[in-house]
């Protein structure tokens, strides 16, 4: 089998800087404040993921998923180190996708699945399951920035997965969305799962990753900790106390995202 | 999986890797939905919309056409004032709004910077296009008047009007890309375009003709002489006002530089290096704009 995504010593610092003006930054300067921070968000990861695995990526909050997801899918370059994908990247980054706020939610369906390497009769094909899928009703022709974020997040879903790709990338999809939307999005990501494509799936809900997933990869302020079976992935970042006892009760637990 | 072994597998790459303006060309599709937008969206929610776009060049060329014209007296100077203002207007305008627009482009889209993979290249390009479908109905404008005032436009019309366009193309993506990068990082650079801009509109034999300009600013005149979006303008004058004029034999020879053509061809490459310096610039800072923005 072929690999999908390798990483070799991949790091991503950020420089950030406090000011975005020259005034303000010569101010603080010269009352001897600090004007950038460095921070490492992803420190010297390496692994391979195999075409067809479905990993979660799992953390605490600033752990460095999102980064590393945000690499993954190109948005981000890494610093030091290599990464690589093969075929077509589709998916979520950080709840909910890049949407132009002043465009109609079907302008956006355009112009997201254009991003992400559709023309115009591969976007038609598939645009009325789009709309279907994310079920906003007469929203659709409304401005994005009038959307709730529930709304948001259900278009940006329903685009990602309804774009052909090769490696499905989702980042706290069940953080947002009713429950019955939540269900929709598990039982969708289980058929691109079982089609045969990559998954990355990251969540904090131990359940969902246990139910997604054949693979975990841990961080831990940057760094991989762990990379392997799923359960002692959960047990190393001891999520699975919050679900005491009742671990895989599938329904409820794995729904419910503990952000 | 099945499908994945029968076709032949996509090679590894880097999910980032970006061929600066080549990949913006490469994706023409998304290229063309990012203008229909912008050009949607540049004056959405105002009630006059798109005439916003004529209604800054004009008020501009009353302002010239009274004040330079009546007051100054320009109107006895400069024969068929009125279409030496207005065609100097319309290229200097296509590149001033290239330039503005452009420069705010990424910051604006900083939605989807930040979360989808896209050469950010595509927004000062976007941009550029957008003011040059603006161009259009000046041009027409430009046109009429011209012929009204009786034009006799020559072979010179079609190489100067598409060289000036070129150059100013060429030279605002080249700008906007810098100042769109550079405005990610410090927000003050979105102020300078509009120094900048003032520079530019003053440093173009527009309000003043070459003639005057000769006579009064000595060696100052390479100055205007110099700079490639002074030269593109009176390519664009030579093209429209220069044949609409009384004497337009006598205009060419005393209105405009001796080599325009050569000058144009200078400017042109000119403006090439520096989209090439652009290029190297943006992609050296391009890393960081998804997490400065």
């Amino acid at each position: 089998m072929a690999e999908a995504i390798i990483a070799e010593n991949v790091t991503k610092d950020f420089v950030l800087r406090r000011h975005k003006t020259f005034k303000k930054m010569t101010v603080a300067k010269m009352r001897g404040q600090q004007t950038v921070d460095r921070f490492n968000a992803v420190n010297d990861v390496s692994f391979t993921i195999q075409q067809g695995e479905s990993v979660g990526l799992m953390g605490l909050n600033g752990s460095g998923k999102s980064t590393l997801l945000k690499v993954i899918s190109g948005v981000m370059k890494p610093n030091k180190g290599t990464l690589l994908t093969r075929g077509r990247i589709a998916g979520l980054i950080a709840t909910g996708a890049g949407f132009q706020s002043q465009l109609s939610g079907l302008e956006n369906i355009y112009l997201n699945a254009a991003i992400y390497g559709l023309n115009e009769s591969e976007t038609k094909a598939v645009l009325d399951e789009i709309i279907d899928f994310a079920d906003i009703g007469q929203f659709i022709d409304q401005p994005v920035g009038t959307y709730s974020s529930g709304m948001t997040s259900r278009l940006g879903f329903a685009i990602a997965v309804h774009v052909d790709c090769d490696i499905f990338l989702a980042d706290e999809i069940l953080a947002v969305g009713d429950k019955p939307f939540k269900r929709k999005c598990m039982t969708k990501m289980e058929q691109i799962r079982d089609s045969g494509k990559t998954i990355v799936y990251v969540s904090h809900a131990a359940a969902s990753v246990q139910a997604m997933c054949d693979r975990v990869i841990c961080l831990e302020k940057g760094r991989l900790i762990f990379d392997g079976d799923v359960d002692e992935g959960i047990r190393i970042l001891n999520y699975g106390d919050d679900n005491d006892g009742e671990e895989l009760a599938m329904d409820d637990a794995m729904l419910g995202a503990d952000v | 999986m099945s499908e994945a072994t029968a076709s032949p597998l996509p090679s590894m790459v880097a999910p980032s890797s970006s061929m600066g303006l080549l990949s913006v060309f490469k994706r023409r599709y998304l290229l063309k939905l990012l203008v229909q937008r912008e050009i949607a969206a540049r004056y959405e929610q105002s009630f006059l919309g798109f005439l916003w776009s004529y209604i800054n060049p004009l008020t501009q060329f009353f302002i010239y056409w009274y004040i330079m014209g009546t007051i100054m007296g320009a109107h006895k100077t400069i024969d068929n004032y009125p279409v030496h203002v207005f065609s100097g207007l319309v290229i200097v305008h296509f590149f001033t709004e290239t330039f503005g627009a452009g420069t705010r482009s990424i910051v604006r889209n900083k939605s989807l910077v930040q979360k989808m993979p896209l050469p950010a290249e595509m927004f000062p390009v976007a941009a550029m296009l957008v003011s040059l479908w603006h161009v259009l109905p000046q041009m027409a404008i430009l046109l009429v008047v011209c012929i009204l005032t009786g034009w006799h436009p020559d072979l010179g019309t079609l190489i100067g009007g598409l060289m000036a366009l070129a150059i100013l193309m060429i030279m605002g993506t080249a700008l906007a890309l810098i100042f769109s990068v550079a405005n990610v990082f410090w927000r003050d650079f979105g102020s300078l375009v509009g120094i900048l801009t003032n520079f530019v509109r003053f440093g173009c034999t527009m309000i003043y003709s070459y003639d005057m300009l000769a006579q009064h600013a000595g060696h100052l005149k390479w100055l205007v002489l110099g700079n490639p979006i002074a030269v593109a303008c009176m390519l664009f004058q030579r093209a429209f006002w220069a044949l609409s004029t009384d004497n337009p034999a006598q205009t060419l020879r005393t209105q405009f530089p001796a080599h325009l053509y050569h000058q144009g061809a200078i400017a042109l490459a000119a403006s090439i290096a520096l989209l090439l310096i652009a290029q190297w610039f943006f992609s050296k800072f391009e890393a960081r704009i998804p997490e400065q923005i």
